[in-house]
């Protein structure tokens, strides 16, 4: 059921530069976290014997932090393409979930804006993105601009990286990969509104290291979510109820 | 065209679908009370997921003691967000305290 009627209308389209600058300094905590990890890739990519080209085209069409660390360990493996794809498919399914919830806050957007603004939706990303939009009218243009400057910084990091081919020296001094858990700490502080948050936080995240320990794989971040999302809503359903 | 960069792309596709398939087909619909309120808690469960064993697994175990770095380094930024809510505080204080722990133990 398409609701044609609210196309143009729902979405905030009130100064879109203002939208579009105010993301890309919103991501500015991402880029910083971003650059120095795809600065490893690059380099690693380099010397497990990837060309220049195929180290980028990685950067520009996965756009995936830890299954292009994983990809890399796999061509040095010469892994049959299929268990890569696949592992590659696992690996990053988690962003079905955080798209699904970002969906809400993009009413009326046309199949091409969403299928573009599908391309940045990382962990990182989707952190900001859905903390704005809960937190303010934020339109589309805003997340826009927080998915270019995220991406311009990984993928610019990636071509240092794999340019320099080894560590830039100082760069790895700085603990800047710190900069993206210090910076979900913040997001998920700011999303832990009442008591209902913070259990399924507490539950996700408890439930998250006990599967990691537990089972193969990035299988963690969904199930973790999923059971403890499903957890929630059912309680406040009961709740409301009585 | 190499099987290398064929392998990329076909990466590259299983990689964007799962991002771009709930835009496309939920921005516009009408999406049922339910799914509304389980969606609700997502963002918040995802990113506790993905946290807790950024700082509390090392190399796949549980690690809970002060050689933990970035455990010890979390605890100030969860003062500061709480604190202030403001997230490039956070993150600055973040790598401070990872550069003094780094530094000092």
């Amino acid at each position: 059921m398409r609701t044609e009627t609210l196309r143009e209308t729902s979405v905030n389209t009130a100064a879109p530069v203002n939208e579009f600058t105010t993301g890309v300094a919103k991501a500015a905590p991402v880029m910083m976290g971003y650059f120095p990890i795809a600065v490893a890739y690059g380099v690693l990519a380099r010397e497990a014997g990837l060309t220049l080209w195929e180290t980028m085209a990685m950067s520009l069409f996965l756009y995936a932090g830890a299954s292009q660390f994983i990809a890399v360990g796999m061509f040095a493996a010469a892994m049959s393409p299929f268990t890569m794809i696949f592992t590659t498919f696992l690996v990053n399914l988690r962003h079905l979930l955080m798209s699904a919830s970002l969906a809400p806050f993009l009413k009326g957007l046309r199949f091409r804006s969403l299928a573009l603004l599908g391309t940045g939706v990382t962990d990182e990303t989707f952190a900001v993105n859905c903390t704005e939009f809960a937190n303010t009218r934020r339109g589309h243009y805003f997340m826009y601009g927080v998915n270019l400057a995220s991406y311009s910084s990984w993928v610019t990091g990636s071509l240092v990286g794999a340019m320099a081919g080894t560590l830039i020296p100082g760069l790895d001094q700085l603990p800047l990969d710190f900069a993206l858990p210090a910076m979900f700490i913040c997001l998920l502080v700011i999303m832990l509104k009442d008591n209902v948050m913070l259990c399924t936080a507490v539950l996700a995240g408890g439930l998250s290291i006990l599967l990691a320990l537990l089972i193969e794989g990035n299988w963690n971040i969904i199930l973790a979510t999923v059971i403890a999302a499903t957890v929630a809503s059912g309680w406040e359903k009961c709740r409301k109820r009585s | 065209m190499s099987e290398t960069i064929l392998i990329i792309l076909g990466m590259g596709v299983v990689t964007y679908l799962p991002r771009m398939a709930p835009l496309v087909l939920l921005a516009n619909r009408t999406i049922s009370e339910g799914l509304i309120r389980w969606l609700r808690f997502v963002p918040a469960a995802v990113l506790a997921a993905l946290l807790t064993p950024e700082l509390l697994l090392r190399g796949g175990a549980f690690d809970i003691s002060l050689s933990n770095h970035y455990l010890l380094a979390a605890l100030p930024c969860f003062a500061v967000a709480i604190r202030t809510k403001n997230l490039f505080l956070t993150v600055f204080v973040g790598i401070g305290a990872v550069m003094l722990i780094n530094t000092y133990a």
